[in-house]
């Protein structure tokens, strides 16, 4: 991945933190995922408007022993997945309508 | 269920979350079904900026699932403006009503909102059958033609079909509709008391023959053989199980704010206008005294054969007038699947006098009923 990633939340996703889980539903087929630790800091982090190698440096390098290089190839495949379940939006340009994560029970 | 969504429920349990909420937004409706439980006058419902402060709380507190219901949902002239605010809370939405007042451009808005499903009551595929049991002429038409519109749009609907003496052979012709029409099909063969107490539209209830009918129906039941086995009675483990999910990760509010374990056990437990969601359902003494009941506590069921494999509902035998006791109904149901009578009926019939049921004055004046809840 070489040029900059912004990532936001799909509109048609539920979404509600359970303990240190993040439980996620796509509405268009009701398919269930649960994010763990890591995934839900990405996860929370995602405004559209961050790159992806920001969110990760700042929200993940600095909290969990890991390089930068691993954790972003890491949630280069985490991002990849989840947006084609149709949970993200990938662009290449920020999004200037993007809010923040309503986590619930945090 | 599927297995993640179990595992989150297990946890939920762990952590105390209401996962799961049954909100209705009105008592209010256009059909005046004969087995309804509610009254349709309104006592003073919740306001918008109530409502959308409680879905505030309420993902604050962590419910994931959030069933928005009635009386009819439309009747409110603010649900999209409700709904509009639920999907920006990001719950998992699904919604009950007749559809009679989904037209294309609500259709439209459903589908732009995200919602995970609708569910729609079709009592039979008869019109004559069905509007009698609505008391509305041509609504069998026009729900179906909502069901139509909503799967048109890609939306995932549930025809949900309560049996009754009315309709008591109806249901492999709404189950087939529903196979026409692309929708899910779920059946409910128990007519439940009104929440006020009144146990008169319980004459509506199916007789043991047209339950067993149901019980031995494979494309209901699937595997009959499995589903009507003989039970074994609780062991050790089960004696320690937990009744049901409500008051445990689920609960339900009324258009008024009282909250309640589940829609069927109208167990005044707070009322949101005078306490947080949050509070209510960490602290309500009621909703502590549901999560305190095993099967271990309940005199009869404990000792009964059906005890670990009985789809007996707490709000059911509430309303008998004991939540550790039996609900007659499923003891019935029991009966109707395996032959074998419940400790619960036998010892009504070998003591019916002694069975009375007794008055529910928890609930008299539900809407008014004032819960002093501490803080």
């Amino acid at each position: 991945m070489n040029a900059k990633r912004y990532l936001s939340r799909s509109a048609a996703i539920a979404a509600r933190g359970l303990g240190n889980e993040m439980m996620v539903m796509s509405a268009t087929n009701s398919t269930l995922f649960t994010l763990d630790e890591v995934a839900t800091v990405i996860w929370e982090a995602l405004d559209g408007a961050t790159p992806l190698e920001e969110i990760v440096a700042k929200n993940i390098c600095t909290q969990y022993e890991i390089t930068p290089e691993v954790a972003l190839k890491d949630a280069e495949v985490f991002v990849e997945q989840l947006a084609e379940h149709g949970l993200l939006l990938l662009s290449e340009q920020p999004n200037a309508q993007s809010t923040s994560a309503p986590r619930g029970n945090s | 269920m599927s297995g993640l969504a179990v595992e989150m429920a297990a946890k939920a349990l762990r952590l105390n979350i209401p996962l799961s909420v049954q909100l209705d937004l009105t008592y209010r409706c256009n059909e005046r079904c004969i087995h309804c439980y509610l009254d349709h006058d309104d006592h003073g419902e919740m306001t918008t900026g109530e409502i959308k402060d409680l879905l505030d709380q309420m993902a604050d507190a962590g419910v994931f699932y959030l069933t928005i219901s009635g009386g009819e949902i439309m009747m409110r002239r603010d649900f999209f403006d409700i709904l509009e605010h639920a999907r920006k809370r990001t719950f998992c939405i699904k919604l009950k009503t007749n559809g009679i007042l989904i037209r294309r451009k609500e259709a439209d808005r459903i589908k732009a909102l995200g919602v995970e499903s609708v569910q729609i009551s079709i009592y039979s595929h008869i019109p004559k059958v069905h509007d009698a049991i609505t008391k509305l002429p041509g609504s069998l038409a026009q729900s179906i033609e909502a069901i139509r519109r909503l799967r048109a749009h890609g939306i995932r609907v549930t025809i949900a079909n309560v049996l009754m003496t009315q309709n008591a052979r109806d249901y492999a012709g709404v189950q087939g509709l529903a196979g026409e029409l692309g929708a899910q099909f779920i059946m409910d063969p128990t007519v439940t008391p009104k929440m006020d107490g009144d146990r008169s539209i319980l004459n509506l209830n199916v007789d043991e023959s047209a339950l067993r009918e149901v019980f031995q129906n494979s494309a209901l039941v699937g595997n009959v053989e499995e589903f009507c086995a003989p039970p074994q009675g609780p062991d050790e483990d089960a004696l320690e199980m937990l009744p049901c999910s409500a008051g445990h990760t689920a609960c339900y509010v009324s258009p008024y704010g009282d909250v309640y374990p589940c829609v069927q056990f109208p167990l005044p437990s707070g009322n949101v206008r005078r306490a947080k969601f949050a509070d209510i359902w960490r602290d309500s003494p009621q909703l502590k005294e549901v999560r305190s009941i095993t099967l271990r506590d309940m005199p009869s069921c404990s000792k009964c054969t059906h005890g670990a494999t009985c789809t007996r509902c707490p709000g059911l035998a509430f309303m008998e007038g004991n939540m550790r006791g039996p609900s007659s109904q499923d003891c019935e149901k029991s009966y109707a699947r395996t032959g074998i009578p419940s400790e619960n009926l036998k010892a009504r019939k070998a003591s019916p006098q002694s069975f009375q049921i007794q008055e529910l004055v928890q609930i008299q004046g539900l809407q008014r009923a004032a819960v002093n809840f501490p803080g």
